[in-house]
Order: C-alpha cells, then sequence, then structure tokens
C-alpha cells in the first residue's frame, strides 16, 4: 500500500512511459492531455531523455517515426483532432512496419468540437484514421491504474508485433487522479532490432525504412504478410474483464469512464435482483471475442454504453453475429452518463422490472 | 591507377532519372563527400517524396523514406535518437517548400544538426511537371498552361533568403550544378554542409538549382542554358548565411 502515489491519469501514462525505457517525447500543446507533455518536459532532461515541442503534430508523429527507425521506443501524445494530423504518420508508420506508441485523451468532436471527455474516436482508432489497409493495437484504460499498466504494455506490444500502439482514453482517465502503484511495473527488455537503420558502419547491408512498393505483386505480398501478423496478435493480445457474467441475461459492454459507470448502475441493478453484468474490453483492437462467444449463448440484451453516437455497438453485434437485442445508451459532445442512465436502460431492458 | 571511379556510397545500378537530370551529380558530389570524410558507416539519408523518392536504393548508407514534405522532421528524430550518426535529406521544391514549409523552417529555427540538400527545379517532376512554389513567373506547367500569373497563385519561394533570416540556421548557401564551375562550387558547399554537422555547428541548407529538361520541354543543353538566363538571375547564387564567419 505505501508504494501508492496520488497521480493524475495523463501523469502516470508519461511516468509510465519513462519505467518503459522512452527517452523521447514529441507532441504538440492540446487540451485534455497537456499534463503529458508538462510532465516529459520537466522530466525528460534530467534523464538524458529528449522532450521536444514539435511545431505541428504532423512533425511530432514524423520525430516519432525517426525515432523509431533509429529502434529506440519512443511516443507522442495528443488529443482528437490531433490525432487527425498525426494520421498521415500512422499510415506511414505501419507501412514501415515502425514500433510507435500514441496516446489519445479524446475529446468531443467532430471539428474543433470540445474539450470534454469522449469516446468518439473509436472508429479512427479500431478501424483505420490514416489511409490503407492497416491496424493499431488500441488499448482503453478504466483507471490510472491501467493508464499506467497499459502504457508499459503499449511499448512492449508495439516492440514484440513492429506496430502502433495507442492507448485510447478519454479525458476523464486523463484528469482524474488516483492511487498508482508505479514501483511493481514489470517492464521486459526491448528485443533486438537488426532492421533499425543505425549506420551500417561498414558491416551489413545497408537498412531502408520505406513503405513505397511500386510493384504491385511486392505491396500486396506485404499487406498480406502484415495482416497474418495482425492474425497473431487477435488470438493471443485480446484482453477484456468481465463482472458478474455468469448468470447474467442482459450484458452492458463498455470501456474507459462509460465502464466505471456502468459498474455502478449494475451493483443497483443487482441490488433489485436484476440479472445483468458487464464486458469491459481492454483492448479494442483486437476486439475481444472469447467473453462474447460464452456470452451469445445466454444473453438476449447487450447495452452498449459509449461517450459516442454508436460505434463500439457494431463490433458488439459482429462479435455476437447480430442475432441478440442491441441497444445504445450513450451522450455525446463531453457529457457522460449517469449511473442512473444506465441503470434506467437496464430496467427497461428487463421489461420495466424495477 | 584508378582517376575517376564510382564513389562507393553510391550503389552501383541505373538510376531512373531522366536523360539530362542533374540529380544524378547531386547525387554523386553527395556520395563523394561521404567517401571524402569516411562517414559512411554511420551517416543515415533521409529521402522525400518527388523524383528522388528512390534514393534509397542509391546510397549505400542506410536510407529512411519519409512522408512528403516530413524530411526534416524525421531527420530530428534520427539525430535525437543517435546524434553520433550524420544525417542528411535530399528534398526536391514541392516537398521542401511547398508541403514540407513548416518542417523546414521549424528545423532551422531549433538549428538541429543535419544536413539538407534542397534541389530547386523550379517544377514537380515525379507527378509530371505541375507548378512549383519556385516555377518562376510566366513559367509554362500542367497547371500553370498560360504560365505562372503571379496576380493569381503569387510570387516563387526564395528558399535562402527567407531562412537566413533565421537565428538558429548555421549555414544557407544556394549553388548550382549546370557548368563545371557551378559544380565545383556545388561540391564545395555540400561538403562544407557535412563537415559542419560533424563539428556539431547544426543546421546546414544547400540549395542546387537543378534542371528538369523533361518537365522543361528543352533539350538537356538547353536546360542548362535555361539555368544561366532564367533561374541564376531569379535565384542569384551564394552563401546567403554562415555563421561561423558572423563570428569573425
Amino acid at each position: 500500500m505505501q508504494n501508492k502515489v496520488l497521480m493524475k491519469g495523463n501523469e502516470a501514462i508519461a511516468e509510465a512511459a519513462i519505467i518503459a525505457g522512452c527517452r523521447h517525447y514529441f507532441g504538440y500543446p492540446i487540451t485534455p492531455q497537456t499534463e503529458v507533455a508538462a510532465y516529459m518536459a520537466k522530466k525528460m532532461p534530467k534523464i538524458g531523455g529528449t522532450f521536444l515541442q514539435a511545431e505541428s503534430e504532423i512533425a511530432a508523429i514524423n520525430m516519432v517515426y525517426g525515432v523509431a527507425s533509429a529502434g529506440l521506443r519512443v511516443m507522442t501524445s495528443s488529443s482528437s483532432p490531433g490525432i487527425s494530423l498525426k494520421s498521415e504518420g500512422l499510415s506511414y508508420l505501419a507501412g514501415a512496419d515502425l514500433p510507435a506508441f500514441v496516446v489519445n485523451v479524446q475529446r468531443g468532436g467532430p471539428g474543433l468540437g470540445g474539450i470534454q471527455p469522449s469516446q468518439s474516436d473509436y472508429f479512427q482508432a479500431t478501424k483505420g484514421g490514416g489511409h490503407g489497409d492497416y491496424r493499431m493495437i488500441v488499448l482503453a484504460p478504466a483507471s490510472v491504474e491501467e493508464m499506467a499498466s497499459l502504457t508499459v504494455k503499449g511499448f512492449e506490444l508495439a516492440d514484440k508485433y513492429r506496430m502502433t500502439s495507442m492507448i485510447l482514453a478519454d479525458g476523464t482517465m486523463g484528469q482524474m487522479m488516483e492511487p498508482v502503484d508505479l514501483e511493481n511495473l514489470k517492464v521486459s527488455k526491448a528485443p533486438e532490432k537488426p532492421w533499425a537503420t543505425t549506420g551500417t558502419k561498414m558491416q551489413r547491408k545497408h537498412n531502408i525504412i520505406n513503405s513505397l512498393y511500386l510493384k504491385p505483386e511486392e505491396l500486396e505480398k506485404g499487406n498480406i504478410e502484415r495482416y497474418e501478423r495482425y492474425k497473431i496478435v487477435e488470438e493471443n493480445e485480446a484482453m477484456y474483464e468481465e463482472y458478474l457474467m455468469d448468470d447474467a441475461e442482459i450484458c452492458v459492454v463498455a470501456f474507459g469512464i462509460a465502464a466505471r459507470v456502468s459498474k455502478n448502475a449494475i451493483n443497483e441493478a443487482r441490488s433489485r435482483g436484476i440479472k445483468v453484468g458487464l464486458i469491459r474490453p481492454i483492448t479494442l483492437w483486437p476486439f475481444p471475442k472469447a467473453p462474447f462467444d460464452k456470452a451469445k449463448e445466454h444473453i438476449k440484451t447487450f447495452i452498449s454504453t459509449e461517450l459516442s453516437m454508436g460505434q463500439m455497438i457494431e463490433d458488439v453485434k459482429l462479435a455476437t453475429d447480430c442475432k441478440a437485442n442491441y441497444v445504445l445508451c450513450n451522450r455525446v459532445g463531453g457529457m457522460i452518463p449517469s449511473p442512473e442512465e444506465v441503470l434506467e436502460q437496464i430496467i427497461k431492458q428487463n421489461g420495466g422490472n424495477k | 591507377m584508378v582517376v575517376f571511379d564510382r564513389p562507393h556510397s553510391l550503389i552501383d545500378v541505373p538510376l531512373h532519372y531522366c536523360p539530362g537530370c542533374t540529380h544524378g551529380i547531386v547525387h554523386r558530389l553527395v556520395a563523394e563527400t561521404i567517401d571524402e570524410l569516411g562517414i559512411e558507416g554511420k551517416t543515415i539519408g533521409i529521402a522525400p517524396v518527388g523524383c528522388s523518392v528512390m534514393a534509397y536504393d542509391y546510397f549505400n548508407c542506410d536510407m529512411i523514406e519519409a512522408a512528403h514534405g516530413r524530411a526534416p522532421a524525421v531527420a530530428t528524430g534520427v539525430k535525437r535518437a543517435n546524434p553520433e550518426n550524420i544525417v542528411f535529406t535530399y528534398q526536391g521544391d514541392g516537398d521542401l517548400a511547398s508541403i514540407g514549409m513548416a518542417e523546414t523552417v521549424h528545423a532551422a529555427a531549433r538549428n538541429e544538426n543535419i544536413t539538407v540538400i534542397f534541389i530547386n527545379n523550379a517544377i514537380y517532376g515525379m507527378t509530371g511537371g505541375q507548378m512549383a512554389p519556385t516555377s518562376l513567373p510566366g513559367q509554362v506547367t500542367q497547371t500553370s498552361p498560360y504560365g505562372r500569373d503571379t496576380k493569381a497563385c503569387g510570387f516563387p519561394i526564395k528558399v535562402c533568403e527567407m531562412l537566413k533570416e533565421l537565428d538558429g540556421a548555421e549555414y544557407i548557401e544556394r549553388v548550382a550544378v549546370n557548368n563545371v564551375k557551378n559544380v565545383k562550387n556545388a561540391k564545395k558547399a555540400i561538403k562544407k554542409a557535412f563537415e559542419n554537422q560533424i563539428n556539431n555547428k547544426g543546421f546546414s541548407l544547400i540549395e542546387v538549382i537543378s534542371s528538369c529538361p523533361t518537365n522543361w520541354g528543352l533539350t538537356p543543353q538547353n536546360a542548362l542554358k535555361w539555368i544561366d538566363e532564367k533561374m541564376i538571375p531569379y535565384y542569384p547564387l551564394g552563401v546567403y548565411k554562415d555563421r561561423s564567419k558572423d563570428k569573425e
């Protein structure tokens, strides 16, 4: 217990990144993730690292591309409009098979939107954002503790699969303070990166970091190989939490702050005898299949609780063959559903029985 | 006795450039410099998007292909990751002075310790001859078919003149490669730009006035003449900034 310190979610990400061995951070100011950059600006010069405020999000992600090419652990963080700008770079990182770690502390959109919490970049994170066939590993923390642990995990997965991994948090996760135990974070050693451009030392053929393949056969081959790697990620890296699912007839699906709110509602519903449980995807890509394979056998209604107009609900339907009832329980634009609103929806789906 | 040979840091493959294009000359000057300074083993080159997009297949050192205009940002990352590496970007006028202008200006303002080779041939070559930020007033291109109208699309950007005003930049010079004398000067400038980096002096940019016979619609010989008659009067050659001289 005495190892726990009280931290903001954004600061926990920054400190966990340093613990994970990240010594290069590039960013551009945007609310509500500013604390990540502020923390790095203070800390990096003292540990021989690089903090650089880039001229734009586009420059920042390309600086990330440079450090990743050199084979070092590197990150950038931003919020929704900034991630749109970084999306060009995310596509190039994928095309060049470079490992990188990116944080999106989401705010309401579209456009300039607002600065309050949102989950409306789910599609952007899990289905693309940038151009071309590619995937990112998308991690959705629901506590400050997870902001830290999933950051470490993010760096490790990025290195393991030569992919970008992204923390998809919402403004709440970034801003709220909770006790977090950083001393017990386990970090595995980064793998060897013989492909990195660190200079030939006149001892090997030159390495090339590139995403251009003018021969369509070669480009096709690269894409197919990449998707074989993605399949391994899907089979091995899906993470989720199940809560009171064994006898549930109604299943709430939610991640991040929506999952915390939903848990409160589920506890209240359970005290009233309603058989309701929660599936909380921790990886949004790969979207966890296993809990839904089980759930679709006995769940009549899935309630997708989201801070969006209904984005994750599409994956819930796909994961359960579209055979149940699906209900969206949402608030958007920076609004967060209250436990009462979620409870009301649970009661409604239970036939109105309170 | 060998009196003339291919530089070791230039790979022995046919280049894809058009006949009369001066990219080949500039590639050679960069490669000779890398050889003479003995830095091939620790040099990282960043290729642009444009005609020289496949430069990564021509240089023997480690190479990175950047997104359009982002080479100075990528170079910043590479250099910050391993400051002992020698990092150069090789960019055309569309890449550097249009889509990548912000990255160029800010890398210079930060005095990022990198070397930038900037090929100015006043046109987008790879996509078939569109108007570039450096196309001359009145210049006919695919997207300025009646000649560049400065009322509608403004004036060319003079990169050296602009960057020399930045306190950050160490060394800014404009050269050309249209005759033997100019090529020799270009070589000297490029070598100095690499030496500056080795000596931790900071940001060096060499603008190389180059030819594009294919998209200018000229023979190679007339293209070299056009550089003397049209390009150099608008883009005067010379050292625009040399902080080592300022200090003296």
